[in-house]
């Protein structure tokens, strides 16, 4: 039995006060029936002796202090799920809408999760190769790893999540990825972008897409990532599957966060985000990773687009200090035409060291990799000075530089959307273009990879 | 003990009523849960409760369990190579117990209950001990004898019974008279973590903590007993930074506090530190480590106790003679704890919400470290060297954690994104860091390492301090615009930046340098520099003062191993015969 309530006293954006509750427990899962018969699901934000706090997932449009009924379920919101979860469409808050069957669970589990113990944490060292050069040889992305990409309005953030789930391997296991994708807040053309891509390449059957669009409501969004975690959870942890999660876009997400807590009028932090936007954004990034004796394992891709392009907005700022590094996209790369436009310089694969090597990429990675960073740097300095000083300025060998710089952008970086290429293709593709430099400038490479990757010549 | 009631719950935060005699920072039991909690506020009958485990499912009416005690550590055999959430649960245990995931209401002992130690004596029945004095040692790992202390609030006293042998931790190991009652000593013992325990008398610091990181140990020292931060925005190499010293520093005790952040960190932690050997002993670094865990993800509340909890142990092991760097990761993440259960009681919100006190708990913390005589008559001397590192939002130094902390500890070590994306690594800002120690060490080592040590220190950052403005000129009218003199200083200084003050954390040679080897590196930087100015003053051109064959010596001296030191000395010998000869080309012309 239900306790029904229909003592409402106050409603505040998208929250409403109950007085009067007895018996509801904080996190409990509300069912509010509005007065055109309407339904909706909140949860509990707060307790006090005089009332109860709830936020009401469709908003509070419509709700009057007369008529409206709540009911406290007495659990918090579950998910349920069951391996026929792959290949469906839920909406934010796990309901199918792909006129689907009802989900027969196997078990119901609680969208919040718990915390994985550090202790039982594995690290990840398994590198996935992306197919994508700018990633796979500069940063690179390893299985079990939060890694975001910063994007801006307007930049290919989707093709490029889109092409990392449709080339994502784990090299010489041929195990391929399941796919959990969870769209909040985006427009129904990006979504179905994505849903099309998906049906194209089959990779569907591998997927479960949880969609909250611009014009659902915002505060599901809450809810929306937790649910999508909470079934790639299942799959990885349980199922034994290596799930790659995609999360678009964190910024309505962080945006409907502090919609609620402008309506609880709390002190505001940064920018009027909440303060504990970063324990809030820490417990969904931390669901990433593996567990020491399970097979499976989960590898976070959240997507953000940043706010005027600004990488210190608190949205990115406290994501780069949760996520194991970023990938960030430039403007400046794709006015000029290039896809992927990613900049290589301010990305950052905190895995890096550990995923590469002998016996994972190869033994020249790691040397050619910052090689390609050092180079490319200077390049771009010397490229910088160009403009301002003219051609005269430059010594020979930065000229040299510029050139290196300007090949690396077009030939490294840039690569077509269906194109994948090996690791192997990356890194020669690498030494390839590190001959436009002379030889005693390569000092973050041996003499023994020089002769032996540039001359043919000796042993690795 | 009394029982109060539930009559508001906001997240972390849980007031209760009817618990009368409630104490500030008294532990409670909350809900049928029984989940762990701290009263922090009592106001109209109402007591404020910050919860350390996630309140989800808490309903009001709860009963909330009063135990009349402070939030405390266990203190005893045991603690080294543990791995503890911010309460001190062992989260080992915890594993084998709960599952893959951290789950709630638990309640395992800090340190084991079954294991047994074995205690030798070092005092003998009759005689007189006072708070402080050491009774008995156990040989806690190979590298840590864990000394069992007359506990403090014991004065003076007569030692009545010592048992030698195999005992678990809360074994009577000794009977100790005071005032004609006796009173019985167990191995482990309890101490309330917001409180500091207490010593003879602190002492200003003058040894330096050798870290093996060139750019700290020559350029930004701290003591043994220092303080320091490394405030930095995300992906400058704060935690990397962190671990080096975790690794490499020559303490005795590492205590390591992993506070609100990533969990895979503390897992490399766990599987890295069993198998890097101590540079000094030959044994693995875990058996002098102490990790605290308390992720991002992990309740809230207990983040804001995790650092209180990692101090209280470190001051335990200081006490008993021993050098200890206690390191933080990161106190951002503790301040935003505060912030976030200050917002919860409705405090009158300070800059940026934080609460008015953060820069004195901040300053109280730091406080805390420092190089001491330790109670008990044999005089012995401890140090706990605190370093924190500190997330500013978006890098921005003027933030208040960031202000609060640099009022006061006396090293900063500037972490700057610029220099990690150009991949120069530890990314520390060699013209924005400090190190008020410096004078005194710089002393220390004019003695104890080479008498002039601190010259070439002082010519070397002149020239880093040099080329900044020189590189400003490049920027404006070009190279052309230098003189040959200026063009060596900017040559010699890209030898220090990339020779020197670079240094490759994951390279097996590169990752710790010796003092000496340090000292070796820079002296032939210098000689370089002190020789190419004598020749280019001579006339000798610039080509043959550049020439690739010096660079390659002087970039090569980072790889060479402690063993083959000499190879350093050679290239002394290079230098200065490679400048001879140029003499006689001169002549010739």
């Amino acid at each position: 039995m239900f306790k029904e309530y229909v003592s409402v006293r106050d409603i505040v954006g998208p929250l409403i006060f109950i007085e009067g509750v007895r018996g509801a427990t904080y996190g409990e899962l509300v069912e509010v029936s509005f007065p055109d018969g309407r339904q909706s699901l909140g949860s509990v934000l707060e307790i006090n002796r005089d009332f109860a706090l709830l936020q009401v997932f469709k908003g509070t449009q419509g709700i009057n202090k007369t008529q409206t009924r709540v009911r406290f379920l007495g659990k918090s919101l579950e998910l349920p799920v069951s391996p026929d979860v792959l290949g469906r469409v839920f909406d934010g808050l796990g309901r199918p809408i792909d006129n689907g069957p009802d989900i027969i669970p196997d078990k119901w589990l609680d969208i919040n999760g718990l915390p994985i113990n550090p202790y039982a944490r594995d690290y990840p060292t398994d590198f996935i190769q992306t197919g994508i050069s700018a990633i796979d040889g500069m940063n690179p992305l390893v299985r079990g790893q939060k890694l975001p990409i910063f994007s801006g309005a307007g930049l290919p953030h989707s093709q490029l999540a889109a092409q990392i789930a449709r080339q994502a391997t784990v090299r010489g296991r041929g195990e391929s990825f399941a796919v959990v994708f969870a769209a909040m807040g985006i427009t129904f053309e990006e979504a179905s972008f994505f849903i099309e891509d998906f049906s194209q390449t089959g990779a569907l059957e591998r997927a479960v897409l949880f969609v909250n669009l611009a014009d659902d409501p915002p505060i599901e969004r809450v809810a929306t990532p937790r649910v999508a975690l909470t079934a790639a959870e299942y799959l990885a942890f349980e199922l034994g599957l290596h799930v790659l999660v995609i999360l678009t876009d964190m910024t309505y997400y962080c945006e409907a966060l502090r919609e609620i807590s402008a309506a609880r009028r709390e002190v505001p932090g940064r920018r009027g985000y909440p303060g504990y936007l970063y324990t809030d954004l820490a417990t969904i990034y931390e669901r990433a990773g593996r567990i020491k004796g399970r097979h499976g394992s989960i590898t976070q891709i959240p997507i953000l687009t940043m706010p005027e392009d600004d990488k210190t907005h608190p949205i990115p700022d406290l994501t780069g200090y949760i996520t194991e590094g970023q990938i960030i996209l430039s403007r400046d790369l794709h006015r000029a035409g290039i896809y992927p436009p990613i900049d290589v310089m301010p990305s950052l694969s905190r895995l890096k060291e550990k995923g590469i090597g002998e016996g994972k990429t190869r033994e020249d990675h790691s040397g050619l990799s910052n090689q390609l960073f050092a180079a490319y740097a200077r390049g771009r300095e010397a490229r910088e000075l160009l403009l301002i000083l003219g051609e005269a300025a430059l010594t020979k060998v930065d000229k040299l530089y510029v050139e290196f710089a300007n090949q690396f952008e077009q030939k490294f970086v840039a690569q077509g959307e269906r194109e994948n290429r090996t690791i192997e293709e990356t890194l020669d593709l690498g030494w390839e273009l590190l001959r436009i430099l002379p030889r005693e400038e390569l000092k973050r490479v041996s003499p023994q990879q020089i002769q032996f990757y540039l001359d043919g010549k000796g042993k690795k | 003990m009394e029982v109060g009631k539930i009559v508001r719950i906001s997240g972390p935060l849980v007031v209760a009523e009817g618990l009368i005699n409630a104490q500030m920072y008294e532990v409670v039991r909350v809900g049928e849960a029984r989940l762990l909690g701290e009263i922090i506020e009592i106001k109209r009958g109402l007591a404020s409760i910050q919860v350390y485990e996630e309140t989800t499912g808490l309903g009001l009416e709860e009963p909330v369990f009063a135990t009349g005690s402070p939030l405390s550590v266990e203190l005893g055999p045991g603690l080294i190579s543990s791995i503890y959430d911010g309460i001190q649960r062992p989260l080992d245990i915890l594993r084998d117990r709960e599952g893959d995931f951290v789950t709630r209401g638990v309640e395992v002992p800090a340190l084991s209950r079954t294991r047994r130690w074995n205690f030798k004596p070092l005092v003998k029945k009759g005689d007189e001990v006072e708070a402080g004095d050491i009774l008995g040692e156990v040989e806690e790992t190979p590298l840590v004898k864990h000394y069992i202390m007359v506990p403090p609030e014991i004065k003076k006293g007569k030692v009545k019974k010592i048992f030698e042998g195999e005992h678990k931790v809360d074994d009577v190991v000794a009977v100790i008279e005071v005032d004609k009652k006796e009173v019985s000593i167990t191995m482990v013992s309890k101490w309330p973590v917001r409180r500091p325990r207490p010593f003879k008398k602190k002492v200003a610091p003058v040894e330096p903590l050798i870290t093996g990181q060139r750019v700290i140990d020559t350029f930004f020292p701290v003591a043994k007993g220092g303080t320091a931060c490394i405030p930095g925005p995300f992906g400058s190499g704060k935690t990397v930074t962190q671990h080096q010293l975790a690794k490499w520093a020559n303490s005795r005790i590492v205590i390591f506090i992993g506070c609100g952040e990533r969990g895979n960190e503390m897992t490399d932690v766990l599987l890295e530190f069993p198998t890097l050997v101590d540079p000094y002993s030959g044994r693995p670094l875990m058996e002098r480590t102490v990790l605290i865990a308390n992720t991002s993800n992990m309740p809230v509340a207990a983040r804001e106790a995790s650092i209180y909890t990692g101090i209280t142990i470190a001051e335990y092991f200081r006490d008993m003679g021993y050098d200890v760097t206690l390191q933080a990761d990161s106190t951002s993440r503790w301040a935003e704890a505060l912030r976030e259960i200050s917002g919860r009681l409705e405090e009158m919100p300070g800059e940026e919400g934080y609460p008015a006190y953060l820069s004195s708990r901040l300053a109280a913390f730091y406080e805390r470290a420092g190089k001491v005589y330790c109670l008990g008559r044999d005089n012995r001397e401890g140090s706990i060297t605190a370093i924190g590192s500190v997330s500013p939002p978006g890098g921005d130094l003027s933030e208040p954690v960031v202000q609060a902390t640099l009022r006061v500890v006396k090293v900063f070590w500037a972490l700057e994104d610029r220099l990690a994306y150009e991949r120069h690594f530890p990314a520390i800002n060699w013209l924005l860091s400090y190190s008020l120690y410096s004078p005194k060490i710089d002393e220390y080592l004019n003695r104890t390492l080479a008498a002039d040590f601190s010259e070439k220190r002082k010519e070397a950052m002149r020239l880093l301090q040099r080329e900044a403005e020189l590189k400003e000129i490049v920027r404006l009218i070009g190279m052309d615009a230098l003189s040959f003199h200026e063009r060596l200083i900017l040559e010699v200084a890209r030898s220090l930046r990339e020779d020197f003050l670079q240094q490759h954390a994951f390279h097996p040679v590169d990752t710790f340098a010796s003092l000496e080897k340090q000292y070796l590196m820079l002296s032939n930087i210098i000689l370089y520099y002190r020789l190419a100015k004598e020749a280019l003053e001579r006339g000798v051109s610039l080509e043959e003062i550049f020439a690739p064959k010096i660079k390659e010596k002087l970039g090569r001296m980072k790889y060479v191993s402690t063993e083959e030191m000499d190879e350093l000395k050679e290239v002394e010998n290079f230098l200065n015969q490679y400048f001879e000869k140029l003499k006689g080309t001169v002549k010739s012309v």
